[in-house]
């Protein structure tokens, strides 16, 4: 699937997407597999109350589903208008 | 229905003669603009405002369509521009219409409220000293709460 970083998220990561190859289930697996991967997405992920994510452009929970999604977004919460 | 997002500035006026001139029977126009504020010290350089094509105009048209479904409205216009911009530049604009003006007004309120911390954007401040972004505040989030 493409995992995609916004706003701080992605400066942390240090990059826009990327092709996730996963056998995560559910978005909280997801995130325990990328902070275990590298000191900057422990550092972007740290902590889970900091942060949004969207599921084929939907926000979602933590504890949602992986099936059948193919774009998971990672950001913090918005600022728009 | 109209969701606009873009990089270029928008003509406010231009847009809110052509929104009000294009139904007879909606007797209440209102329209709320955005402004990128300065900073207390004035010292703001930019604002950079990034956003996720496709969600946002998903979460935009999202938000529009549960307005109309709420009140009573004619058309609803939602512009809001991303990228570098400076002190004093128009980020964004809602207009609503309706037969009256209750509708215009409460529709107006709550796009903009879901619009704050539903639709996903996020503003960098930038100045001479460094930048940093802009965290969202509790009350944006509380503000939903009245809806």
């Amino acid at each position: 699937m493409d995992v995609l970083y916004f706003a701080w998220v992605r400066e942390r990561i240090g990059i826009p997407r990327e092709r996730v190859e996963t056998g995560a289930e559910t978005v909280a697996q997801l995130v325990e597999e990328l902070r275990a991967r590298e000191p900057r997405y422990e550092a972007a992920f740290a902590d889970l109350s900091a942060l949004r994510v969207a599921l084929d452009q939907d926000l979602a929970d933590f504890d949602a589903s992986l099936a059948g999604v193919r774009e998971v977004a990672f950001f913090p919460p918005m600022t728009g208008g | 229905m109209r969701v606009v997002v873009q990089q270029e500035p928008f003509d406010l006026g231009a847009e809110a003669n052509a929104f009000a001139a294009a139904d007879t029977g909606m007797g209440a126009i209102v329209t709320f603009t955005g402004v990128v504020r300065d900073l207390a010290r004035g010292d703001l350089d930019v604002m950079e405002i990034e956003h996720y094509p496709g969600m946002t105009e998903k979460a935009l048209t999202k938000i529009a369509t549960e307005a109309q479904e709420r009140w009573s409205l004619g058309d609803v216009l939602v512009i809001h521009r991303y990228g570098r911009l400076a002190p004093g530049d128009r980020i964004m604009m809602v207009a609503t219409a309706a037969p009256h003006r209750k509708d215009a007004f409460e529709a107006a309120e709550y796009l903009m409220d879901y619009l704050k911390s539903r639709a996903p954007f996020w503003k960098k401040e930038i100045t001479g000293a460094g930048a940093g972004w802009v965290a969202a505040k509790d009350e944006d989030e509380d503000a939903l709460t009245r809806w």
